[in-house]
């Protein structure tokens, strides 16, 4: 069995002296797309962040390419490969869209991804390539905030909540894009709060409940009554 | 009047020196950098104090204090105001507060009270004839020229540069810029390390322009403090328009009266906190 690109071994973490992660164990392997799914607050968000170094976790606890990476700073875990599309797209609002994209190849490794494949994949952003960051619409944000993480040519995208705040028929825009932006072996862990999204887009899904992992498995697989039971722990 | 508003404009450029760094610390990190007049005031001693061990002209001097101030100013915020930041902002106020009377009693210490200038080789008493009843000291309009070259020089840097774009970047966002492998610690330092080049400008041609003592930090931190605050934070062009305000401003209250001059200028100061508080031309978000 190869070594899982992103591991975790009982993972907690705490805001402060609240206990947020009581115990993680995640697998993401190569060439996956991983769905997490729970209610608010269920620590889905910690989770990524925990991942990325914006929350700090003990050191062997999250291991990247066999690497333990828990508690380095955010730009060392990005350069090893790992990037993020926040929670909330949080673009730079002095910056235009050209240069929010520019700012997620600060930390730059080799690879496919650069403006031009960008705009390609998202022609409306060279049309407003000059605009300030936040004068976007919800989903054409949400395209920026994708395309920085692209940037810097990850092999592991974690994405927190894509579909935050869009219309089903642009969240659909952006998920069908996924194919074109995995087409080399990206790996990428996506966090959900639209379950029948999560489930049609990715091959396999854990349930979190208030901090600890409720149900793994095969997305096809699972029962609805499975991960209703899951997901409000009942 | 004419004579007057000229006056003025080249007065506002010297303000606007004291007054850039200010709005760059502010403006990438929202430091208030209460120590600014001492730091410009030390400026001037240095370079005092370099003209006494070299034998240069002024301008060679001037050019020398440089890159001790880009040094400087790096150390001093990497390893001390780096400690500061945070969502208070008073750390950063009271330390920069501390160093302020912590600058004014050492240069007190090591050269006495007695005012000092910067020998300019004449340059201060220099002028030039611009038409038949105007003339104009050439000091202040290198100074002039120097603040409009800053100002160019800054802006450009923010607008065009990668660095720019790292500056904005962590100022609107920190964690978001971390996580894009910014290190903001040195983004951090590299800012006030500029700042302080132009802090040492100011300080030479103060210098050489009027006598400096020790304790002339504070009058000199509210002219750049009340041209910041007129322009509006955030925006280099906007201090340099609050700079030229209060220069223009203070030159119509001394021809008045030669009691008026800086009282005229807080005035206005007043004036624009009350009508218009966020400035002129306002850019900073948050």
């Amino acid at each position: 069995m190869t070594t899982p690109l992103i591991r975790t071994s009982g993972l907690t973490a705490f805001y402060g002296d609240a206990q947020a992660l009581f115990g993680i164990d995640f697998r993401l392997d190569a060439g996956e797309l991983v769905a997490i799914i729970g209610a608010n607050g269920a620590g889905k968000s910690t989770f990524l962040k925990s991942l990325t170094g914006l929350v700090r976790v003990q050191h062997d606890s999250v291991r990247f390419n066999g690497q333990a990476v828990g508690g380095l700073s955010p730009g060392a875990i990005v350069k090893q490969g790992l990037a993020m599309v926040p929670e909330g797209r949080r673009l730079f609002p002095s910056l235009s869209v050209e240069e929010n994209l520019l700012m997620g190849a600060f930390a730059k490794r080799p690879g496919p991804w650069n403006l031009q494949r960008l705009y390609s994949m998202f022609p409306i952003l060279e049309q407003k390539k000059d605009n300030p960051g936040t004068a976007l619409s919800g989903g054409q944000q949400q395209m920026v905030a994708i395309g920085r993480a692209l940037m810097s040519n990850p092999s592991a995208l974690l994405c927190d909540e894509l579909s935050l705040g869009l219309a089903p028929i642009v969240i659909k825009e952006i998920y069908d894009a996924m194919p074109a932006m995995t087409a080399e072996g990206m790996s990428v862990v996506i966090v959900e709060q639209d379950v029948s999204v999560a489930l049609r887009v990715s091959q396999r899904v854990y349930c979190f409940q208030e901090g600890r992992v409720s149900l793994e498995g095969q997305s096809d697989e699972l029962t609805r009554e499975q991960i209703s039971q899951a997901y409000f722990g009942v | 009047m004419i004579d007057t508003v000229v006056q003025g404009l080249l007065l506002g450029g010297l303000y606007c020196l004291f007054a850039l760094g200010l709005s760059l610390m502010f403006g990438v990190m929202r430091l208030t950098n209460t120590a600014q007049g001492d730091f410009i005031v030390l400026g001037a001693f240095a370079a005092i104090a370099a003209a006494s061990l070299v034998a240069a002209h002024p301008v060679i001097i001037g050019v020398l204090v440089l890159p001790l101030a880009f040094g400087f100013g790096y150390a001093l915020q990497r390893y001390v105001l780096n400690g500061t930041l945070g969502k208070d902002p008073l750390p950063s106020l009271v330390v920069t507060f501390g160093l302020s009377i912590v600058i004014q009693n050492a240069l007190l210490e090591l050269f006495s009270a007695d005012p000092r200038s910067l020998e300019s080789a004449g340059l201060n008493t220099h002028s030039l004839r611009l038409g038949e009843s105007l003339s104009i000291g050439t000091l202040p309009l290198v100074i002039f020229a120097a603040a409009v070259l800053c100002t160019l020089a800054l802006q450009l840097l923010f607008e065009r540069s990668a660095l720019g774009r790292a500056f904005r970047a962590v100022s609107d966002d920190k964690d978001i810029a971390e996580l894009m492998g910014l290190d903001s610690k040195k983004i951090y330092a590299l800012a006030t390390a500029i700042a302080f080049i132009v802090i040492a400008v100011a300080g030479v041609f103060q210098g050489m322009r009027t006598t400096v003592s020790p304790s002339d930090g504070p009058l000199l931190l509210l002219f750049a403090f009340e041209a910041v605050i007129i322009g509006g934070m955030g925006s280099f062009w906007g201090t340099f328009v609050g700079a030229m305000v209060l220069g223009i401003t203070q030159q119509i209250g001394f021809r008045l009266d030669p009691g008026w001059g800086i009282w005229f200028g807080h005035l206005v100061f007043l004036a624009v906190l009350v009508v218009r508080p966020q400035g002129l031309f306002p850019k900073t978000q948050g």
